[in-house]
């Protein structure tokens, strides 16, 4: 039996990658990808320490944070659209119109 | 789960994973994003969590990735590359995320080992024994989750017509 430390450590791999992609690519669509992988880390360790306790409260958590993941994707996608009729880009260094 | 199994879904999940940040075309990197969610989809059904492997696949792999596609269509990017930044963002990150990673692991090799695995209930994670606890113990939460998903879909709607 693999115990719950390796399920957690890759949860914390995934998660690194997606903090990674984030702060490394430029382009708005893959930042929004890698917040999915990150979402999905979450998810993992979610599920592994639901497993480790046999309590299923975490694995109900999961079922939220996929809705809230969808609501986010649907309304975040939509944003990116506005902003690439208007810009012409996808490129967030391009998009600085509200920076300080 | 026995040790075989972890590393025959942990080692192409790692690999996928990077993929997704790592290839210079977005379509490449979104269809790498669904093989790691299949992935982890195997993966929840090894950890007793039939439900949410379920869900993963329907909602993620199904309705969010579709999505995803779709908006890269319709934007018809090109391919773009690893560049170096200008403000030196990527070095940050590379060293940021090693130190995330060494914190997590330092963290976990500490405070695991103490805990016992408890032993599981027959039903632990079907569909039967979630949507009971959804609909009695966490009916508020799931009827405010659909208030959000139509506030979500309206306002996509709305941005996307504008």
């Amino acid at each position: 039996m693999v115990p719950t430390s390796y399920h957690l450590i890759l949860s914390g791999i995934l998660f690194t990658i997606g903090v990674t992609g984030v702060l490394l690519r430029r382009n708005i669509i893959i930042i929004f990808m890698s917040i999915e992988l990150m979402l999905n880390a979450v998810n993992l360790s979610f599920v592994a320490l639901a497993r480790h306790f046999g309590n299923m409260d975490g694995q109900i958590i999961v079922f939220f944070v996929m809705s809230v993941a969808a609501a986010e994707v649907a309304v975040g996608l939509a944003i990116i659209l506005l902003v690439f009729r208007g810009r012409e880009t996808v490129n967030v260094d391009e998009l600085n119109l509200m920076r300080w | 789960m026995d040790f075989v199994t972890f590393f025959a879904l942990a080692i192409p999940l790692v690999v996928v994973a990077v993929m997704v940040i790592a290839h210079p075309s977005p379509v490449y990197s979104a269809l790498f994003l669904v093989m790691t969610l299949f992935l982890l989809a195997v993966y929840f059904l090894f950890l007793n969590a039939h439900m949410v492997a379920a869900l993963q696949i329907i909602v993620y792999a199904g309705a969010i990735m579709v999505l995803f596609l779709f908006v890269i269509m319709l934007l018809n990017l090109q391919s773009d590359t690893l560049r170096t930044q200008r403000h030196g963002l990527g070095r940050v990150a590379i060293i940021g995320g090693v130190i995330l990673l060494a914190e997590l692991g330092l963290l976990l090799q500490g405070s695991s080992s103490e805990l016992a695995e408890s032993s599981l209930p027959e039903n632990f994670g079907t569909v039967e024994a979630l949507g009971s606890q959804l609909f009695t113990k966490y009916l508020l939460p799931f009827e405010i989750t659909g208030i959000l998903l139509l506030v979500a879909v309206v306002g996509a709607v709305v941005l996307a017509k504008r």
